[in-house]
């Protein structure tokens, strides 16, 4: 999935980085295709490089060697809002077919089952990243048709199609599981199966979905990992296995 | 020849001056400089029915929300941080008869928060919340028409706490505070408190200040009382003085998940202890484990 979500970046995007798989990921594309990446963590890293594997977004690896240090009301204004993050990375508890994303709470509001974190920042980064990439693993109960509460606009909230909310970035164009890839149907807005691992069937893909998955008329099949990306991966970018399973 | 009147406190005594039951108390730092000693003495001196706000409440909320100073709690991200939950605010807030009040944003709408409140605004506007079920679940996130461009566009209203407590490098004995490395929305925090206690693990000359005015984030005249008080921020960072004990948060989720666990915790750290002198002696082996490494930057020239 890292690999697959690093090829995603092209060389002199500005980033914006959550923590895990997507900090793995754009430091594997700074190291491999991608050198001029601008990594820009809510916490207010700009440029980051950090030394070691950040262990949360506020490391303070992270400000050690950037090209700026600014407060969060610059991060979410001056750049967010400004229309200066190119990619966003989100992940969730839930995604539905429509790319929304809930992070808030399994089960009612007011008297939920399981109380989520919430937000963050991911509000605001589906809105006005240019384009978004999820990243979530495969499971019919984190892929329900409907999540629970919306925390991050995908392409239709409640019936009403995304463009009539006039939000500036086109929200989750990839959807990178540990399956397959799903991309945004341009025409619906709907999540529709796009690219295979080799050796997974688009049955097992659909099996790890809760609504009837469409599908690309042509689906590509994801090139694993070089052996040059799982070096890296392994021994240089997450030696302690901390993101890395197995 | 102090340019100002020195506001050093102890911090029982500036907790006791400046934190009142019932107020609305802001611990801010973003992973960085999260003052727990201030949250500690807090919780030591009892305090009731306070709402709690920050952007990630951490920890330190997860241990004052378990020792019952806490009613509400306005946030935008209530998790511990790299590792996983914070089970006493899940114990608050799941299930049938939630114990807690939320009052929940994203980021962008608690730093717009603060930020109206800085500047004493009523609101802030932003693009933000349009397709989102957020504004269903806190009324307080409105829209307004734009009288120059017609577009719509959400509120969020100012918040002014009565205090705010800001944990950082150094500062003089005035509160002209110097921080540097991560600095969160702690100057917007500051701005919009009524009143305001800076913790630094470092009391320095005025001549230090002003030798370098750039690094200033929070000038004295908004400060209340200035407390001295090395590894304060413990298990959070100051950068340049020491690192994230992360094994102490990895370890949280193993007590806070048990109620019993938890309260032997506060027991022995907090209510067990006197003040932050003799939590740190229950903490062998921090600076050894955690102290920073050197990365100093050079100067720059002010002359004229």
């Amino acid at each position: 999935m890292a690999s697959v979500a690093a090829r995603e970046l092209a060389d002199g995007e500005v980033v914006f980085v959550g923590i895990g798989l997507p900090n793995l990921a754009c430091n594997l594309a700074r190291a491999t295709h991608a050198p001029n990446l601008v990594l820009i963590y809510e916490s207010g890293a700009v440029g980051a490089t950090p030394a070691r594997l950040p262990v949360s977004i506020g490391d303070p690896a992270l400000v050690t060697g950037s090209l700026m240090v600014c407060g969060m009301a610059d991060v979410f204004q001056c750049f967010l809002q400004n229309g200066r993050i190119e990619v966003g990375f989100l992940g969730g508890a839930q995604v539905d077919r429509w790319g929304n994303i809930n992070t808030t709470v399994i089960g009612e509001y007011a008297h939920p089952k399981v109380r989520l974190p919430g937000s963050g920042g991911a509000t605001e980064i589906a809105a006005h990243a240019r384009r978004t990439l999820i990243v979530a693993k495969l499971d019919p109960r984190t892929f329900p048709e409907h999540v629970d509460f919306v925390t991050s606009p995908g392409h239709r909230y409640r019936g009403t199609p995304r463009s009539e909310f006039a939000m500036p970035g086109a929200g989750p164009v990839k959807v990178i599981t540990d399956k397959g890839v799903l991309e945004c149907d341009g025409r619906t807005g709907e999540l529709v199966l796009a690219a295979l691992y080799p050796g997974v069937s688009a049955a097992t893909v659909r099996g790890g979905v809760g609504w009837p998955l469409a599908a690309r008329t042509t689906l590509r099949e994801i090139a694993p990992p070089t052996e040059r990306e799982l070096t890296l991966l392994r021994a240089v970018l997450d030696p302690n296995r901390l993101y890395l399973k197995g | 020849m102090a340019d100002n009147p020195s506001k050093v406190l102890s911090m029982h005594d500036a907790i006791a001056r400046h934190v009142h039951d019932g107020d609305t108390v802001v611990i801010e730092g973003f992973t960085h400089l999260i003052c727990f000693a201030a949250g500690h003495e807090i919780i030591r001196q009892g305090r009731k029915s306070l709402t709690l706000a920050r952007l990630t409440p951490d920890l330190i909320y997860d241990q004052m929300i378990a020792a019952g100073c806490a009613t509400k709690l306005v946030f935008s991200w209530a998790g511990n941080p790299g590792v996983g939950s914070l089970h006493a605010f899940r114990r608050a807030t799941e299930g049938p008869s939630p114990s807690l009040a939320l009052e929940e944003y994203s980021h962008f709408g608690m730093v717009a928060r603060f930020s109206a409140g800085a500047a004493r605004l009523p609101f802030w506007t932003m693009r933000d919340y349009a397709g989102t079920d957020l504004p269903r679940a806190n009324p307080q996130i409105q829209a307004v028409t734009c009288p120059y461009t017609g577009e719509r566009l959400a509120t969020v209203p100012a918040l002014n706490p009565d205090v705010t407590i800001v944990h950082a490098q150094r500062a003089d004995a005035a509160g002209n505070t110097q921080i540097w490395g991560l600095v969160g929305v702690q100057k917007e925090a500051a701005f919009a408190s009524q009143r305001v206690i800076v913790v630094v693990e470092e009391l320095v000359d005025t001549a230090v200040i002003r030798a370098d005015p750039n690094r200033t984030l929070i000038p004295g005249v908004i400060v209340s009382a200035v407390v001295v008080e090395p590894w304060g921020a413990h298990p959070s960072y100051a950068q340049g003085f020491y690192d994230r004990d992360n094994d102490f948060y990895v370890a949280w989720e193993r007590i806070s998940r048990d109620p019993a666990r938890l309260a032997a915790y506060l027991d022995e750290f907090v209510l067990g202890v006197p003040d932050r002198r003799a939590y740190l002696a229950r903490h062998s082996g921090l600076v050894e484990r955690l102290q920073a490494s050197r990365q100093v930057c050079a100067g720059v020239n002010y002359g004229f």
